[in-house]
């Protein structure tokens, strides 16, 4: 044996050891295993996908079309996509060339980075957001650029703060709208602002649309829908938020041919195809799930009033979001930092939120409140919520 | 449907203070739909979904398909109306195809449930034939399963 005989840890490789644990994992790891525990901190749907979809993924295993498919995804699924895409935001793309679909949004947005990065290339993405943002851009080799979002804009992202941060080696811009953890939306002065910053600093623009169909007021306005944009616009989307369908594992990206080309030249090697299982669920989850999503999104907008108004009557201040099932509220008015407030409330009350500082440090005083929960333990943890602010206002 | 009756069908003992926050109003606002409902006659009562097979009763529930001779004025209101009031009919559709009208009935035993049809149904002017099913089990009732699905089982937080 010799001295610089190497142990596991060291053969961990440097960008991946300096990566820092989500604040989300944190949290789960203090929640697991609780009893009792109402929790608001679940970024998921509650509803149980629909029946008509699982009853289709049954047919598909009895039917045994459970073989890989094409590395694209079957030309059904992506000829109903590309009619769902014409449907939805008036965007053409050829499923031939232009669609690729894939295991989740997650996925996607990790080909597309890698797609598109070289070593030390600048991407602009605004917080708080998503976690697995920044971690992605950094194992792309590139340099995650954060962008802050503010409480007065309700949180939508605006150019004078992007201006701010773009320099000559910025390649790229992320986007998601609907927003979690914000439930920020954008209108259409907010998407074409977007798109003429993109066009005049010559950046390619992800957008992460995942929540696009759970949109509750001011219409949806897509980054898809800019013609000026489409040669310069990687879309992504997917079926874990609209269907409910997150352990299906499927989404797709949308994007001209060359870039799709390269994003479908990793997904082959790295991945092969989405399940075979899963894409025949997501063709019958677009070509048969508007009534579903429709009773879905009735549902969410509806508890959305009940928090925001239980919130803000309680004191912790927040806006209307128009899209998602995330409420942002301010704890500032408590002196208590998120992770302070978030703690004491599982620990003393037993609901769970996530503190807004784990998507970034700009969402520092807020709380982020999944309302993707039943009546029943959306109004316990308000109650609870209510009880607790109360307390500390003493 | 107006959300307000969808919330109430889905928990009809929603309180009223809820009822407002989810629709974004006050709760002087829900009062008053709700009884303007109820004076229209749109909201017909407040009852509890009950699980029977999970009650210790005998109670024994049937379906009967009902041929009548529809009447030159009225059609088969009368008729309905007549059979309507025996306590023992719980629902009462009018259908298309071969039968006309569907009962829901309830008594003690199978022997009263017989008894009803044979002695009160059946002989009625108008009545032509009856056909009549018992009921072994409830799987839904009103939109409801009887055993509900899975809890949750999400992960407790997650991004
Ligand atoms: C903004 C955002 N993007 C992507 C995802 C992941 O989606 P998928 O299940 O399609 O991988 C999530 C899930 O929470 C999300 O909130």
């Amino acid at each position: 044996m010799t001295t610089d005989s190497k142990s596991a840890p060291d053969f961990v490789a440097p960008h991946v050891r300096s990566l820092p644990k989500s604040g989300i994992r944190d949290f789960f790891d203090i929640v697991a295993g609780r009893k009792d525990v109402i929790s608001l901190g679940i970024g998921e749907p509650d509803f149980q996908t629909p029946w008509h979809i699982r009853e289709r993924a049954i047919e598909a295993i009895e039917r045994g079309a459970t073989r890989y498919t094409s590395n694209l995804g079957t030309p059904e699924l992506r000829q109903a996509l590309a009619a769902y895409m014409r449907q939805s935001f008036h965007a053409e793309y050829d499923w031939q060339h232009e669609i690729l679909v894939t295991v989740g949004v997650s996925e996607a947005f990790d080909l597309a980075l890698r797609a598109i990065l070289s070593p030390g290339d600048e991407v602009l993405y605004h917080e708080p957001c998503f976690v697995a943002y920044a971690p992605l851009i950094r194992m792309a080799h590139g340099v995650p650029v954060p962008v802050e979002t503010f409480r007065k804009d309700d949180f939508r992202l605006t150019v004078a703060e992007l201006e701010k941060k773009v320099t000559p080696r910025t390649r790229a811009l992320l986007l998601n709208f609907p927003n979690n953890p914000t439930g920020a939306t954008l209108d259409l002065t907010d998407t074409e602002a977007l798109a003429d910053f993109a066009i005049r600093h010559n950046l390619l623009v992800i957008s992460d649309e995942v929540y696009s169909e759970l949109t509750y007021e001011g219409g949806r306005h897509s980054m898809a829908a800019i013609p000026r944009l489409r040669d310069r616009l990687i879309f992504l989307n997917g079926f874990s938020k609209a269907w409910s369908m997150t352990g299906f594992r499927l989404g797709y990206a949308c994007a001209p041919a060359p870039l799709t080309d390269a994003m479908m030249k990793i997904h082959q090697f790295g991945m092969m195809c989405a399940s075979s299982i899963s894409q025949t669920a997501g063709l019958e989850a677009v070509r048969h799930g508007d009534a579903a999503i429709n009773e879905m999104r009735d549902s969410y907008h509806l508890r959305r009033n009940f928090v925001v108004a239980s919130l803000n009557e309680m004191g912790l201040d927040c806006f209307m979001p128009r899209g998602a099932f995330y409420v942002f509220p301010s704890i500032q008015s408590t002196g208590l930092s998120s992770k302070e407030f978030a703690l004491r409330l599982l620990n003393e009350y037993n609901v769970a939120c996530v503190p807004g500082g784990a998507f970034g440090a700009c969402g520092e005083g807020f709380l982020r409140c999944a309302y993707a929960t039943g009546m029943e333990p959306l109004k316990e943890a308000m109650d609870r919520m209510r009880t607790f602010v109360r307390a500390l206002a003493r | 449907m107006d959300a307000l009756l969808d919330l109430l069908k889905k928990n009809a003992r929603e309180s009223d203070a809820t009822l407002a926050k989810l629709l974004g109003t006050t709760e002087q606002e829900v009062r008053a739909r709700i009884a303007a409902y109820e004076q229209e006659g749109v909201i017909r009562g407040f009852q509890a979904l009950l699980n029977t097979d999970r009650l210790d009763t005998n109670d024994v529930r049937a379906v009967i398909e009902l041929r009548i001779r529809p009447e030159r004025e009225g059609g088969f209101d009368r008729v309905a109306a007549r059979i309507g009031k025996f306590p023992q009919v719980e629902s009462m559709y009018l259908m298309s195809g071969a039968y006309d009208l569907l009962l829901f009935v309830k008594g003690a035993s199978l022997q009263e449930v017989a008894n009803f049809v044979s002695a009160r149904l059946a002989p009625l002017d108008g009545v032509l034939s009856t056909a009549t099913h018992f009921m072994l089990k409830t799987y839904k009732d009103q939109g409801v399963l009887m055993e509900s699905e899975p809890h949750d089982d999400r992960l407790q937080v997650c991004p």
